[in-house]
C-alpha cells in the first residue's frame, strides 16, 4: 500500500476496530468454542454436552477433558473413510469444474469487447438464484423418470431408465453445476489480464498457436487456476446439500455426517469433533488460497 | 540538424537494380469503414535501414503489423524475398518483431526469453546456449540472464527484447517504436547503438516512429505517412531539404512558407510573385511551369542569411524582429514583414558574447538563396 | 489473432445450456397441470394459486425477506469499513488477521460457521444471557458475518480502483476527511455499495446450513420449509417458487447490468 496519510476519515480506530471485533468475535472465537466442544461429552441435556470446565458445589473447578470423540473419529472407520472420500469428491470435482470453466474462461476472455459483459453476467446470474432451487432442480433432471431418462428412452437409445440420481455421478454434476461461477471468474480474471502481445510475440518467434497456449497462456494463467480450484475445493469439502439431496446413502461427505451427527445423533461434541478436523485439514488449501490472492493483487 | 546516414551500402535501391528484401504491393486495411493503410506499394532493400515515419493514426503500425502477419491485408501482396507471404501466419515468416511495450515473457528469465524462438525451432541446446550468450553479449546484458523481466529497468528491458528478436538471425528485424519508453538521454545512446548492431549484422531493419528526430539519425530511407498513404520516400537529407508537399515540410523540422504564383522560368529558376512577402522570389527548379500557376516556395530557417547593411541578396525581405527564442546552440527570430507576416530564421551564437546581438524592433535584411529552397505544388 | 475456434465455442454454448437447462425446466414444469412434475399434464397456473395459499411458505418468506434485509444493510456498513481499513491504511496491526478473518467466510463450509456460531450463541447465552434463545436475532447475526465478506470484497476492489485525487482535491479545497468522504467518496463506491447489499441480501435469502444451526424453534426461513419440502421429493409448488425467484432475480440483474452498461458507455463517450 504506497498510500501514506492522505484523506483519512477521522476515527482510524473505529474503522478499524469495528469490523475487526465483528468477525473476531463472531467468526474466529466461535472456532475455539468449537475446539473446546469437541474435548467435551456429549450427554443427554440440554444443551446436549457437558462442559470442561466443571464447578462443584465446594468450589472445586475442574477441567475435564476428553479425547473421546477423536479416539472415536479414528477407531471407526465410517470416519476416516468419509474424509477420504471426501478428499476424492473435492479433488475431483475440482478437476472437472476447471476442465469445462478453462474454457469458457478463455472463451469469454477472447470474446468481442461488447460480448465480454452480457457474458459474464450470464455466468454469475445463476449465482444469484437460490442455490437450494439449482440443486433441486436436478433431481427432476436426474430421476429415473426424469428429463433424461424419458428424452433417452423416448429416442430408444435405452430401455430401462439409467440409475443416475443418488449416485456419484449426480453429486459430481451438481458441484460442477453449482460452482462452475467460482472457477471462472478468477480464470477470466487473469486471462482478461493477459497481454496479448505476448503472445503476438511467442508467435512472431515461431510458435504455433497451440504451443503458444502451453508456454504462454496457461503458466501466467495458473495463478487465477489456483485460486479458482481452491474456490471450489474448500467450500466443497464441507458441502451438505448436494450429498444429501443428490448422493445416494453411500456417499460419504464430512459435511453430510456433520449434519448427521448434530441434527439426528444429537452428538454435538462429535460434530464439533468432525468440524475440528476438517478445519484442519482445509488450513493448507486455505493458505494457498491467499497467497494467490496476494499475489494478484500484487500484480495489479 | 541531425547528419543524415550515407553508407556505401546505401546505393542499391538508388540503383535500383537489387532484389529488394520486401515488397509490399498495393496493401489497403481496412477497419470497418476507415481505410488504416490506403493503398501502400514500398520496396524495401537488404540491409537497408527504414523508418515509417507519421503521426499517431497514419497507419504506420498497422503496416507493421501486416508485415509481421499480426493483421491480414484486406487487399494487395506482400512479398519477402520474392515470395508472397500475404497469407503466412507470422510464426512461419523469416521475419521478427521488437515490440512497443517489448512484450517480454513475465514467467521466464532473460536468457529464456532470448532462447524462446531457438527453442520454437528446435535448435540443439548447446548451440542454442551459445546463441543466447552471443546475443546477451551484443546487447551487453550479460550479468543480467537470470533475471526475469520485472528486475530490470527499461533501458534493459529494451535490450533484451532486442536481443530476443535477434536471436534467430532474422533477415528482417521490425521495431514498433523501440525507444518510445525510453527518456531522452538514453534514447539518443541508443539510437547509435541500434545502427551500430544493423550494420554489423547487416539485417534489415524496418522501424516503425513517430520521432522525426529519431528517423532522421537512423533511418537510410525514411517512408513519410499521412492518413494510410505513403507521402514521400526517401534517404533523410533528400527527405529534409526536398520536401515534396506542405505536409512533407511541416513535419520535418520547421520551414516557412511563401504562397504565390509563377511569373515566368529564367533557366533552371522560377519566379514568383508573392503578395504576402510583398516580392518576387527566386526558386531554383527545372520542372515546367505554366505562368499563373500558384506554387508555395519552402525555405528553412537555416537557410536564412542576414545581409549586412548595403549589401544585397537573392530573395532580399526586410522586416522588424519581433520575437527571439535563445535556444543555446542557435537562437530562433521571429521577423515580422510589412505585409504582417512572419518569417522564422536561426542564427547559431557563434561566440559567447556576440558583439552585436540582434534585439527587439530591430529592422533587419534577409536573403536565401534560389537553391537553398523548394517549390511545393501540393 | 481473435480468431473463433469452434470447439471453444461449443464448450462455451455446452457451458450456458448446463447452466441453464436445469433452471429452465423447473420454470417449464412450473406450469404443469400434473402433480407427476416430469408427466405434462397440459398447461396450468395452479401451482401459483396454490403457493400463495400455503401459509407455511409465505411465512418463511417474510421472516427471509426482514433477515436479509437487515443483514444486508448491516453487512453493507461493517463491510465498507473493513473495505475502507483495507485500502486506506496500509501496515496496521491486526492487519493480516483482519485480511483472514474477511477472505475465510467465503470460502469456509457453512457447517463449520453454523455449528461454531450456535456453539458461541449457547456460550454467550449461558454467560450474559443475550441472546435470549434462538432464532430471528441469531440468525441475523450469522448472516451478516459471512455476507460482510463479500460486501467487503466489492466495495474493496472499488475503493482501490478509485481516483485518488479527487478526493486529495476536496481536502484541497478545504474540506474535513469527514465530509470528504460523505461527498466525495460515498457517491463514487455507490454503486458497490449497492451491489453488496443486493449480493449480502441474496446470500441471507439463500442460506440454508447456517440458518438451520443457529435457528430455533419458530424461526423457519424460506430456505428451510424449501428444504423440508424437497426432501420429501420433487414438488410442483417449489417449482413455481422456483420460477418466482428467477423471474426476480433476472429482472434486477438485467436492470443493474443495463445500468451499468449505461454507466461504462457514458465514460467512454
Amino acid at each position: 500500500m504506497k498510500w501514506p496519510a492522505l484523506p483519512r476519515p477521522e476515527g482510524r480506530q473505529f474503522i478499524i476496530g469495528i469490523p475487526w471485533f465483528w468477525l473476531a468475535l463472531f467468526f474466529l472465537l466461535p472456532f475455539l468454542f468449537v475446539l473446546k466442544l469437541s474435548l467435551s461429552e456429549s450427554t443427554l441435556a440440554q444443551p446436549p454436552y457437558l462442559d470442561i470446565v466443571r464447578e462443584f458445589k465446594d468450589g472445586l473447578v475442574v477441567l475435564a477433558i476428553n479425547l473421546g470423540n477423536y479416539e472415536l473419529l479414528l477407531e471407526d472407520s465410517l470416519y476416516v473413510k468419509a474424509l477420504i472420500s471426501s478428499l476424492e469428491i473435492a479433488a475431483f470435482s475440482t478437476l472437472l469444474t476447471l476442465l469445462l470453466g478453462y474454457p469458457m474462461a478463455y472463451a469469454i476472455a477472447r470474446a468481442p469487447r461488447h460480448w465480454r459483459l452480457p457474458l459474464m453476467m450470464l455466468i454469475i446470474l445463476p449465482f444469484w438464484t437460490s442455490f437450494l432451487i439449482r440443486v433441486y432442480a436436478w433431481i427432476g433432471i436426474l430421476k429415473n423418470n426424469g428429463l433424461i431418462n424419458q428424452t433417452l428412452m423416448a429416442l430408444g437409445l435405452i430401455d430401462s431408465p439409467l440409475e443416475m440420481l443418488h449416485t456419484p455421478f449426480a453429486v459430481y454434476v451438481g458441484i460442477v453445476y453449482s460452482y462452475l461461477p467460482f472457477m471462472v471468474l478468477p480464470l477470466y480474471a487473469t486471462l482478461i489480464r493477459l497481454d496479448m502481445t505476448l503472445l503476438e510475440a511467442a508467435a512472431d518467434l515461431g510458435c504455433r498457436p497451440w504451443k503458444q497456449f502451453l508456454t504462454i497462456t496457461l503458466p501466467l494463467s495458473l495463478p487465477g487456476v489456483l485460486a479458482g480450484a481452491m474456490l471450489v475445493f474448500i467450500p466443497v469439502m464441507g458441502e451438505f446439500v448436494i450429498p444429501d439431496l443428490l448422493g445416494g446413502p453411500n456417499t460419504l461427505m464430512l459435511g453430510k455426517l456433520m449434519w448427521t451427527e448434530f441434527f439426528s445423533n444429537k452428538d454435538w461434541p462429535l460434530a464439533s469433533a468432525l468440524a475440528a478436523v476438517l478445519l484442519v485439514v482445509l488450513i493448507i488449501p486455505f493458505m494457498l488460497l491467499r497467497h494467490f490472492e496476494r499475489r494478484s493483487e500484487e500484480a495489479q | 540538424m541531425n547528419q543524415a546516414r550515407n553508407t556505401a551500402s546505401d546505393a542499391s535501391w538508388q540503383a535500383g537494380s537489387a532484389e529488394p528484401a520486401i515488397r509490399i504491393e498495393n496493401v489497403t486495411k481496412t477497419f470497418g469503414k476507415t481505410y488504416a493503410v490506403d493503398d501502400v506499394s514500398l520496396d524495401i532493400y537488404p540491409g537497408e535501414f527504414f523508418s515509417l515515419l507519421g503521426p499517431s493514426g497514419c497507419g504506420k503500425t498497422t503496416l507493421l503489423r501486416m508485415l509481421a502477419g499480426f493483421e491480414t491485408p484486406s487487399s494487395g501482396r506482400i512479398l519477402i524475398d520474392g515470395k508472397d507471404v500475404t497469407q503466412v501466419a507470422p510464426y512461419e515468416r523469416p521475419i521478427n518483431m521488437m515490440f512497443q511495450s517489448y512484450a517480454l515473457f513475465p514467467h521466464m528469465t532473460v536468457a529464456d526469453n532470448i532462447a524462446f524462438g531457438l527453442k520454437q525451432e528446435g535448435m540443439p541446446r548447446s548451440e542454442r546456449d551459445k546463441r543466447v550468450q552471443e546475443m546477451m553479449e551484443l546487447v551487453q546484458i550479460v550479468p543480467f540472464a537470470e533475471r526475469k523481466p520485472h528486475q530490470l529497468s527499461g533501458g534493459q528491458r529494451q535490450r533484451v527484447a532486442l536481443a530476443r528478436a535477434l536471436a534467430k538471425h532474422p533477415r528482417i528485424l521490425l521495431l514498433d517504436e523501440p525507444l518510445g519508453a525510453l527518456d531522452k538521454k538514453l534514447r539518443e545512446k541508443t539510437q547509435f547503438e541500434l545502427v551500430n548492431i544493423q550494420e554489423r549484422l547487416g539485417i534489415t531493419f524496418i522501424i516503425v516512429t513517430h520521432d522525426q528526430e529519431e528517423a532522421m539519425t537512423m533511418s537510410s530511407r525514411i517512408a513519410l505517412m499521412r492518413d494510410g498513404r505513403v507521402e514521400q520516400v526517401d534517404p533523410p537529407r533528400r527527405l529534409y531539404e526536398f520536401p515534396i508537399s506542405r505536409y512533407a515540410a511541416n513535419f520535418i523540422g520547421s520551414v516557412n512558407l511563401f504562397e504565390g504564383v509563377v511569373i515566368e522560368q529564367q533557366g533552371d529558376e522560377v519566379l514568383l510573385q508573392c503578395d504576402e512577402a510583398g516580392a518576387v522570389l527566386r526558386v531554383r527548379d527545372s520542372r515546367k511551369m505554366a505562368s499563373g500557376m500558384p506554387l508555395c516556395l519552402a525555405v528553412r530557417p537555416e537557410k536564412i542569411r542576414l545581409l549586412a547593411p548595403g549589401e544585397e541578396g537573392p530573395n532580399q525581405l526586410t522586416g522588424v524582429i519581433r520575437e527571439i527564442a535563445y535556444l543555446g546552440d542557435v537562437s530562433i527570430y521571429h521577423l515580422e514583414l510589412p505585409g504582417g507576416k512572419r518569417v522564422q530564421f536561426t542564427q547559431s551564437n557563434v561566440q559567447a558574447l556576440a558583439e552585436q546581438p540582434l534585439t527587439w524592433d530591430q529592422t533587419v535584411t534577409i536573403s536565401w538563396r534560389p537553391d537553398s529552397c523548394g517549390a511545393l505544388s501540393e | 489473432m481473435t480468431r473463433r475456434s469452434p470447439l471453444l465455442l461449443s464448450v462455451l454454448l455446452f457451458g450456458y445450456a448446463f447452466l441453464y437447462g436445469p433452471i429452465i425446466s423447473l420454470m417449464v414444469y412450473s406450469f404443469n397441470e400434473s402433480r407427476l412434475v416430469t408427466v405434462w399434464g397440459g398447461f396450468s397456473t395452479k401451482w401459483y394459486f396454490e403457493l400463495l395459499d400455503n401459509d407455511q411458505i409465505l411465512g418463511a418468506a417474510w421472516l427471509s425477506i426482514k433477515i436479509a434485509a437487515v443483514n444486508a444493510s448491516v453487512a453493507v456498513v461493517l463491510g465498507t469499513l473493513a473495505a475502507m481499513a483495507l485500502v486506506r491504511y496500509g501496515r496496521f496491526r491486526g492487519r493480516a488477521t483482519l485480511e483472514t478473518m474477511v477472505t475465510a467466510p467465503m470460502v469456509m463450509p457453512d457447517v463449520i460457521i453454523g455449528l461454531s456460531l450456535l456453539l458461541l450463541f449457547v456460550s454467550m447465552e449461558r454467560l450474559t444471557g443475550w441472546p435470549q434463545g434462538r432464532g430471528q436475532t441469531t440468525i441475523t447475526l450469522a448472516h451478516i458475518t459471512f455476507s460482510m465478506a463479500y460486501v467487503t470484497v466489492v466495495v474493496r476492489s472499488r475503493l482501490a480502483h478509485m481516483d485518488r485525487s479527487l478526493e486529495e482535491a476536496a481536502l484541497d479545497l478545504g474540506a474535513r476527511p469527514m465530509k470528504v468522504f460523505f461527498a466525495i467518496t460515498l457517491p463514487i463506491i455507490a454503486p458497490a455499495l449497492a451491489a453488496g447489499w443486493l449480493l449480502a441480501f441474496t446470500l441471507s435469502m439463500d442460506d440454508l446450513v447456517i440458518a438451520s444451526f443457529v435457528s430455533g424453534p419458530g424461526a423457519t426461513t424460506l430456505p428451510m420449509v424449501v428444504y423440508s419440502s424437497v426432501r420429501l421429493g420433487v414438488s410442483p409448488e417449489i417449482n413455481a417458487l422456483a420460477t418466482i425467484i428467477v423471474v426476480i432475480v433476472s429482472l434486477a440483474v438485467a436492470a443493474a447490468g443495463l445500468l451499468m452498461y449505461r454507466q461504462e458507455k457514458r465514460q467512454q463517450d
